[in-house]
């Protein structure tokens, strides 16, 4: 990982650092949108100046996943996309957060038959889950800011140990 | 021996995979394009990507049920296709909408329809590098989803319409709002028409690119939108007519020739024809119900319901058993944002459809994408991808 | 609508039509399945209902004995006078092939690979019926009716089980408690 995982040995500078360093991970996250469906329309608003997302310093999306740290799972992932969400997921780099946005991404949503994952969850790991069908624009600004407080608490070296990085089947 | 250079270089296609993870994809689709040099070779579609079981869930379902299902079809423009679902199962059923409920569904519809070409006009003008013109355009987008919020209780899934009527009334003060938000709908297309409309840039990326002819539109079965810029003017609202649409003057427009102008040109045109009907409507909604009066299919007043045991009886039976249509089969098509939206049902008299087929108007389009796109460079699948308006949901169904 | 296309066909194929219904003001023709060709390339060239508007198939599993079990149905369109025509073909299980409107319509290509893949249907003649909206690892025709709607075919190992749906009134096992992993192959 990063020089600050060897901060650990330095207590007093490795809080500090840790203070400053999620601070700054978490107002400049440079999201991608994996958009599939329905909640891409939502997504849109929220992203847009009526909701804007940009306050959040989360507006920029850089749409390759080797140049992101935010993986915004939007609408419904099908058996036949799954393959490719593990790919893209597997492409960026450490550290990277998972938002499943929407009720299909979190659980399968109603459409529970044979063509579509119930839950982005079964194919990679999730940070934070925001529910709705389209979930409104204010529920996805409070799913970010519980990302924000979630990163803001992680600790120097969480993503070097984290269980969720371990080799995906 | 004089040598040809280049005929005798070794030279193979170049395949590259657009998508289907992509922000021009609109949502997920692969095109696998093989490239000769900068010109594209040949071009294969593939859908597939957000398929999700629409018919085989609506077979498992009852009728009423189906409607959250349909909405999430062609997810920009929810009410067309409550409304063309509900269509089909009240020609078999037989029912006759109460003038109210038909003007409200039209009303609603056409918002509908202006939030779907605002969208896909917004996407493809980002895509080729105007931003701005994107913000301004779901900017007025947002109008149309407070006003069907305050209808529908939902800014995007809808669900509104029930077979027989509707679920809901209009609030209040919906006319008054609505009449606000037309002028600012105009002011905000004015601003696109003054950034586009000459815009060297965007004509020269726009014009002659997409180009389909119109033998080759009608053999794939296109509709739409696309269709009407290759010069047919087939709008399913005048040549079968249906809701009250007979009773409102507006124009289809057409374009010329076929390419990614013409259909940006036609859409533009048909917000302004929508913001028209929508003027014309609201001034004249007639009262009354708005759902038909027959106790098999539509539930009871709720006062009914807690005051009379006939009504709680009544409510009991549409809930737990729900509605059964007559056994036999209807199609009935309305105007989608991208075509002619059709459904075709199935019943053998049962609580749950024997088939529910959505005849998705964005599909045989796809499907002549691949032949459209021949020849061309690889910079213009970008605007001729985003003036056919691939609806996922809608697609693959 | 007027029936006069309906009447066309019938006088034009006495044999082949087997026969005609105008339920809710759709005329429909039902054809049996070894003219198909020759009367949609009549309807197209002489009753000029050249937009191909669908093509679908519908599964009556469990009719009464005699009657096929699948139908195709195609939904046609005039773009001149726009009327429009509905004709059915019923296809056995046992041997489920007609012939490919490919040659007709363009637009058929893609509705019959889509129909191909979800009920198994056969298209003769038909230039590339490769799976549409499934993936290649996907067995099995997803819209019979004797396909179980939640049966998972995953394509990646999942990182915990699915669950099926709950459970239905009539259903006749026990759904989706069980969280044994479903990999059904």
């Amino acid at each position: 990982m990063g020089l600050e995982t060897k901060l650990k040995s330095v207590p007093w500078l490795a809080t500090k650092a840790e203070f400053f360093i999620n601070w700054a991970r978490k107002y400049s996250l440079f999201q991608y949108p994996f958009v599939t469906a329905c909640c891409g329309m939502e997504f849109m608003s929220a992203a847009c100046s009526h909701y804007d997302i940009a306050r959040f310093g989360a507006e920029f999306p850089r749409f390759t996943p080797r140049q992101a740290d935010f993986l915004l799972v939007v609408g419904t992932i099908s058996h036949k996309q799954a393959p490719i969400l593990r790919t893209v997921y597997e492409q960026m780099c450490a550290p990277k957060w998972v938002v499943a946005f929407g009720a299909c991404a979190s659980t399968g949503g109603f459409y529970d038959n044979y063509a579509t994952v119930q839950g982005c969850d079964k194919v990679i790991p999730v940070d934070v889950y925001i529910p709705g069908c389209p979930p409104r624009p204010e529920m996805v600004l409070d799913g970010l800011m519980k990302l924000m407080d979630k990163i803001q608490g992680e600790k120097l070296d969480e993503h070097e140990v984290s269980p969720k990085y371990r080799m995906l089947p | 021996m004089p040598v040809d250079s280049v005929k005798d270089l070794y030279s193979e296609h170049l395949e590259i995979m657009l998508g289907p993870s992509h922000p021009a994809m609109h949502g997920t689709i692969q095109m696998k394009v093989h490239f000769d040099g900068e010109t594209i070779a040949w071009v294969d579609v593939e859908p597939g990507y957000l398929h999700r079981g629409f018919e085989k869930e609506c077979e498992d379902h009852r009728w009423n049920q189906v409607v959250p299902y349909t909405d999430r079809l062609n997810y920009v423009s929810p009410i067309i296709n409550n409304v063309g679902f509900v269509m089909a199962v009240e020609k078999l059923c037989g029912l006759e909408v109460p003038p109210r409920g038909q003007f409200l569904r039209l009303i609603l519809s056409e918002m509908s329809r202006i939030s779907d070409h605002l969208t896909c006009v917004a996407a493809q003008v980002m895509e080729l590098g105007a931003f701005s013109a994107f913000l301004y355009l779901i900017k007025a987008r947002e109008l149309y989803y407070e006003l069907l919020e305050s209808v529908t209780g939902a800014r995007v899934t809808t669900s509104w319409t029930r077979v027989g009527g509707a679920r809901c009334d209009l609030p209040d003060d919906f006319v008054s709002q609505t009449q606000k938000a037309i002028p600012e709908t105009r002011r905000i297309l004015k601003e696109i028409h003054g950034l586009f409309d000459h815009n060297r840039i965007f004509l020269d990326r726009m014009v002659g690119v997409g180009v389909i002819s119109q033998a080759d539109a009608i053999s794939f079965g296109i509709t739409g939108p696309f269709l009407r810029s290759t010069g047919v003017a087939y709008d399913v609202r005048k040549a079968d007519p249906y809701l009250v649409y007979d009773q409102f003057e507006f124009e289809v427009p057409t374009g010329r020739n076929g390419d990614n102008m013409d259909r940006y040109s036609v859409r533009m045109a048909e917000l302004e024809q929508s913001l028209r009907i929508i003027e014309q409507a609201i001034s004249r909604i007639p009262e009354g119900p708005i759902s038909v009066n027959d106790p098999r299919y539509t539930p009871p007043d709720k006062t009914a319901v807690y005051t009379t045991i006939e009504g709680l009886i009544h409510q009991f039976k549409m809930v737990y058993e729900g509605i059964h249509p007559p056994a036999g089969e209807s199609y009935a098509a309305v105007e989608g944002a991208n075509g002619e939206l059709g459904f075709y049902v199935v019943s053998d008299g049962g609580e749950k459809p024997v088939k529910c087929r959505c005849r998705a108007p964005c599909f045989p389009i796809v499907a002549a994408l691949g032949g459209m796109l021949k020849g061309h460079m690889l910079a213009d699948i970008i605007p001729t991808f985003g003036s056919v308006n691939m609806i996922g949901g809608e697609m693959d169904r | 609508m007027s029936k006069e296309h309906l009447d066309k066909i019938v006088a034009q194929f006495p044999e082949a039509v087997v026969e005609t219904h105008s339920l809710c003001g759709d005329h429909t023709a039902l054809v049996r399945r070894d003219k198909w060709l020759e009367v949609m390339s009549f309807v197209r060239d002489e009753l000029g209902l050249d937009h191909f508007i669908d093509l679908t198939a519908v599964d009556y599993l469990g009719r009464e004995q005699g009657k096929d079990r699948f139908e195709v149905v195609v939904h046609l369109r005039s773009s001149q006078s726009g009327e429009r025509l509905r004709l059915k073909a019923r296809v056995p299980e046992n041997n489920p092939a007609i012939d490919t409107l490919c040659g007709l319509w363009q637009g058929a290509n893609w509705f019959e690979r889509e129909c191909h893949e979800m009920y198994g249907i056969k298209f003769k003649g038909h230039p590339d019926l490769r799976p549409l909206l499934l993936y290649p690892e996907f067995k099995g025709y997803p819209l019979r009716k004797d396909y179980p709607i939640d049966r998972r075919q995953p394509r990646v190992a999942l990182l915990a089980p699915e669950t099926g749906r709950s459970p239905r009134p009539g259903d006749e096992t026990p759904h989706g408690h069980d969280p044994g992993f479903k990999a059904d192959k």
